[in-house]
């Protein structure tokens, strides 16, 4: 019965083609906005998790100025007074809490071996750089002390950095120039398999002196014990406070880093929500518009039905099963649109647009509820139609 | 004796317009036994069309009884009058009302999928009835792809796929030229001749001639009821 009724649809459907695709047309734009945003957003969250969840969960920043992940980014680099003196600050107050304190400069640099060039972010960190952000050792060694202390010129490189630049050679040993200067490769690290595998590793004295940077982007270390991440950044806090103002430094662990991230995500997924609902919303009145209008174009058709025996039921069932096939073929194309987008995205572009089932289902949902709201009317007018004045209408 | 199949009791039926109440039937009564032939005729505004609404189920009157094959259907809501008229009533319109979409076939199909009858069975049915106004060769055809006299030939086979106990025909060769009207009208002939039973409602003097039993309305009574017109 439901099967013949969709198929009558398909047909008053079919028979004014350009009007059925303009009423679509909301409903398409709605879903195709939905799936393709949502699938672009659990792209991004998939690849920011991934990058956090590789550096491991007990790590604690201190970054310079009051970091508000919600405001203007620019904002937190405006006065940054971090340098060495808090480095051994933290060092000297809050050893009991924190191991492996690293200082972390970050330089977007052009690295060559011979024709071969490379842009990557350079980071400058100290010799506990390999165990703070846990890095293995695939070929060579990481950078000493001694060699932080003398400002060598010295680097390791990442994984994709080093296949990069020598694609079928042993790295080791050879010198590379960032920008015009030359460094010699003393290590290469193992693949983690994220965008850490294109950073290539200095001492920051190096990086001072050579690029003439003053300050650290952070400062990067791990707390003695997983359980207490609280209270060692309480306490590296304290030690900062000797000579910075609270509003001049932020601490924060990578849980909260990636929280906040989630957070924003959410608010991100609530907008693309009422996007969705208000274009639903308007591809549903468009369609209750043009179901009026077919209900009254079809007043003779509905009268001849009534005197052949369709009961009011029967009629608002079959507009009501039109009015839904309408919202739902919209809301298959538009999905259809959405997934081709993150098709597209992900092959072209490579960067993991997923489309999850849930966001499939709900698109599916929406539309199948859309063309149910909003064919009821229509459904009841036509139903509630006298069958005497149907007849005669011309 | 006969027990009629259709019988109308003293029925009123007023119609309110603003302040006014018209009355379109002062106590109406008739009865309609299996095979005959009833033409109702009446000028314009006698009250004619409701009685058509009336004896096709598609109104109730104000008072009175209407009882089909022993079932007093005038207080009956539509729902329940839905599916009785589907299966004692099948009815002929003077501009045929097929859906233009349709083929003849489906259009022949319609009051089917609104009976109990089983799906299976519905194309022969109609291929059967289709046949049987002579139009075999239409099945295919989209019903504005076809003549009036073809039109309101499917019109009789969708009337008859049901198998009624009443077929109610309104002015059912008006929309017709004189000789296509003739063929209809003999096609109704036919009809009665296999035993089906006919209600002719028209304004023609001269076609109400073929019926076997004429009743004659004015102002929503019946003057003249004459078995030989």
């Amino acid at each position: 019965m439901i099967f013949d009724l969709v198929k009558t649809s398909f047909r008053s459907l079919l028979s004014n083609k350009t009007r059925t695709f303009l009423t679509m047309l909301g409903i398409i734009i709605g879903v195709f906005a939905v799936i393709s945003l949502i699938s672009i957003g659990q792209g991004i969250q998939n690849y920011v998790t991934g990058q956090f969840g590789k550096l491991g969960s007990d790590l604690i920043f201190v970054t310079p100025g009051k970091l508000n992940l919600r405001g203007d980014p620019g904002a937190n680099f405006l006065a940054n007074k971090l340098d060495e003196k808090h480095y051994k600050l933290i060092e000297n107050y809050a050893s009991d809490y924190v191991k492996e304190v690293t200082p972390l400069m970050e330089i977007g640099k052009t690295i060559s071996y011979k024709n071969k060039t490379y842009y990557t972010e350079v980071q400058a960190t100290n010799e506990k750089g390999v165990t703070t952000y846990r890095i293995e050792l695939d070929k060579g060694r990481y950078f000493s002390r001694s060699e932080v202390n003398s400002g060598s010129k010295v680097v390791m490189m990442g994984s994709t950095s080093a296949t990069e630049l020598f694609p079928n050679q042993n790295p080791i040993g050879k010198n590379i120039k960032i920008d015009d200067k030359t460094f010699t490769v003393i290590g290469v690290a193992m693949e983690k398999g994220s965008q850490l595998d294109r950073r290539v590793y200095i001492p920051y004295t190096t990086a001072k002196h050579l690029f003439n940077i003053k300050n650290f982007s952070a400062l990067v270390m791990i707390s003695q014990s997983s359980e207490n991440v609280e209270s060692a950044m309480k306490r590296v806090e304290l030690a900062l406070r000797r000579d910075l103002d609270e509003d001049e430094f932020t601490v924060i662990s990578q849980k909260d880093l990636l929280s906040s991230f989630q957070s924003i995500l959410g608010t991100i997924t609530i907008g693309i929500g009422a996007i969705a609902a208000i274009s639903l919303l308007v591809g549903g009145i468009g369609i209750m518009n043009i179901m009026l209008v077919t209900v009254t174009e079809r007043t003779q058709e509905i009268g001849l039905r009534k005197a052949v025996g369709a009961t009011p039921n029967n009629i608002a069932t079959q507009f009501l099963v039109e009015a839904t096939s309408l919202s739902v073929l919209g809301g298959l194309i538009g999905m259809g649109m959405g997934i081709l987008l993150a098709f597209i995205v992900k092959t072209y572009f490579n960067f993991a647009a997923e489309v999850p089932l849930w966001s499939i289902l709900l698109a599916f949902g929406f539309s199948f509820l859309v063309g149910v709201v909003f064919g009821t009317y229509p459904a009841i007018k036509a139903a509630n139609k006298d069958p005497i004045e149907a007849l005669r209408y011309e | 004796m006969r027990s009629p199949i259709l019988s109308i009791k003293n029925v009123y039926k007023t119609y309110s317009v603003g302040d006014q109440k018209i009355n379109a039937l002062n106590g109406v009564s008739l009865e309609i036994f299996q095979g005959d032939f009833v033409a109702i005729v009446g000028k314009s505004g006698s009250g004619k069309s409701t009685l058509m609404h009336i004896i096709g189920l598609l109104d109730t009157p104000t008072s009175g009884d209407v009882v089909i094959n022993g079932t007093n259907v005038s207080k009956m809501d539509e729902s329940s009058l839905a599916k009785i008229r589907n299966k004692e009533i099948g009815f002929v319109f003077q501009s045929f009302n097929l859906l233009s979409r349709a083929t003849a076939l489906e259009n022949v199909m319609l009051p089917l999928q609104y009976s109990d009858i089983p799906k299976e069975e519905w194309e022969d049915k109609s291929l059967k009835m289709l046949s049987m106004v002579d139009l075999q060769e239409r099945v295919s055809n989209k019903s504005n792809e076809l003549s009036g006299g073809q039109k309101q030939r499917v019109a009789i086979a969708r009337a008859l796929v049901t198998d009624p106990t009443i077929v109610l025909a309104d002015e059912p060769t008006g929309n017709l030229d004189s000789r296509t009207g003739k063929e209809i009208v003999k096609k109704f002939i036919e009809l009665n001749e296999s035993g089906r039973t006919i209600v002719l409602v028209t304004h023609d003097n001269d076609l109400a001639k073929i019926a076997k039993k004429v009743f004659v309305l004015s102002d929503g009574e019946i003057v003249k009821q004459n078995h030989d017109f």
